[in-house]
């Protein structure tokens, strides 16, 4: 299995087999990878990005033109694993540009629930967690925060949230029960929901 | 803190050390040594207005300018910011009763769907520090709420904050309503998150986009100025 501190920072390389090169974020690689094994998807290769460009959208679009400009000529196509994701309309303007497609939605958590589920739930005062992100949490929440050297900053952070909703894509108690600890760690309520991969298998599916 | 830090008694230091002290103080975000050295000032006869400009003020630009360089992060500058936060709340009433001079006055909230407010409330401090009225609107407005908040309290500046690629879409909502009411050239129209940018701004029919807080600032006195300059002529 692909080390989470890995995709975080460096991301993953490409096998070079298949004729659909996927670029991707790396907290979705875990999960794509289950996708193509269980469906048997050899079309499909995977390139990720570092998962970490979450917490810097602004660089998640320079870095997929780089991607796509690098792997254009060697696939019969490309398809760009990011749904937004805080590039506020950019990534969308930037694959239109490079005529290659993307995921449609806000975010993964919006995907990975259903795009249109997610948004009439309309739940503002939710944090997200994803089976990644909750294996990642100090890496890409509480470090960066600073709230392991200032917890009391907590309170500026999260004091408008009400609940940590854990998005499950697989189903694993363990994870649940460091979601939960994440969620107290914060002050939230806790919820569990479990999603699977949602849109993002139907989006691959269709390739 | 090292035990050196720990020896200076700021009562015995001079006025310029001190104030350089809470430059210093202000970066490490220690929230009681800035509202002893404030205090220390206005003993000393300082005006409170002078205080809050070349002492809050002057060492949260520092903390700006190392923000926008890379060299500080998010959790510093909300520190620093809690540290201003201490010293303006005993300033502010000073403030009042000194009549300091106001620059212009702001309207300011996070708009409906978001709960953000990090970047707003560090708008409103520094907008409060460099002397304009801040009336902040907290988080989640409607159309309605910005309406009449600028009905009523007459701002020279409408600010909207966002921090979602779902919500920024309504800062248009508002300014289109503005629009429609005959109002929208009545106001200063500046908008600012995470995900905007200059482009954005530009589409939705802002006056300005603004990066951050620093710029915010600086945007805010340009247009004013402009405005009231374009009054006098008017005039």
């Amino acid at each position: 299995m692909i080390a989470d501190a890995a995709l975080t920072t460096r991301g993953l390389a490409p096998t070079g087999q298949g004729r659909v090169l996927l670029i991707a974020c790396g907290a979705l690689a875990r999960e794509i990878l289950a996708l193509k094994a269980a469906n048997g998807w050899d079309h499909l290769d995977l390139q990720c990005l570092p998962a970490i460009l979450h917490n810097h959208p602004h660089k998640i679009v320079d870095a997929v033109r780089a991607a796509v400009e690098k792997h254009r000529d060697s696939y019969d196509r490309l398809f760009v694993v990011y749904a937004d994701c805080g590039t506020g309309g950019l990534l969308k303007v930037a694959c239109a540009e490079m005529g290659v497609d993307m995921v449609p939605g806000p975010h993964c958590y919006a995907f990975y629930e259903g795009n249109a589920a997610f948004a009439e739930r309309d739940e503002i005062t939710a944090f997200y967690l994803t089976d990644f992100l909750v294996r990642q949490f100090d890496a890409f929440v509480w470090e960066p925060l600073g709230l392991d050297r200032h917890p009391d900053l907590r309170e500026m952070y999260f004091g408008n949230y009400e609940k940590v909703v854990y998005q499950a894509q697989t189903d694993d108690p363990a994870l649940t029960q460091k979601a939960r600890a994440h969620a107290d760690r914060l002050g939230l309520g806790f919820e569990r929901r479990f999603t699977g991969y949602g849109d993002l298998m139907t989006a691959l599916a269709a390739l | 803190m090292s035990d050196e830090e720990d020896d200076i008694i700021l009562s015995e230091l001079s006025d310029e050390d001190l104030v350089a002290q809470m430059f210093d103080d202000l970066y490490d975000g220690l929230k009681e040594e800035i509202e002893e050295a404030v205090n220390i000032l206005i003993e000393r006869g300082w005006e409170p207005y002078r205080v809050l400009t070349e002492a809050l003020v002057g060492g949260m630009t520092i903390v700006g300018h190392d923000f926008r360089d890379g060299i500080l992060f998010v959790p510093e500058v909300l520190l620093a910011a809690n540290a201003m936060k201490g010293g303006m709340a005993i300033l502010k009433p000073l403030l009042i009763a000194t009549g300091a001079p106001r620059v212009g006055k702001m309207v300011i909230g996070t708009v409906k769907g978001d709960i953000h407010d990090i970047g707003k409330n560090l708008v409103s401090m520094m907008m409060e520090g460099a002397g304009f009225e801040v009336v902040d609107l907290g988080i989640n407005n409607a159309v309605e709420n910005y309406l009449e908040a600028i009905e009523t309290e007459e701002p020279d500046i409408l600010g909207m904050s966002a921090l979602l690629t779902t919500t920024m879409p309504y800062m248009k909502v508002v300014i289109d309503t503005m629009v429609e009411k005959g109002i929208r050239d009545d106001y200063i129209v500046l908008v600012g998150g995470a995900p905007l940018n200059e482009e954005f701004g530009k589409a939705i029919g802002a006056d300005a986009y603004c990066r951050d807080a620093a710029v915010a600032v600086e945007t805010a006195k340009t247009f004013v100025a402009r405005k009231h300059n374009q009054g006098a002529g008017a005039a």
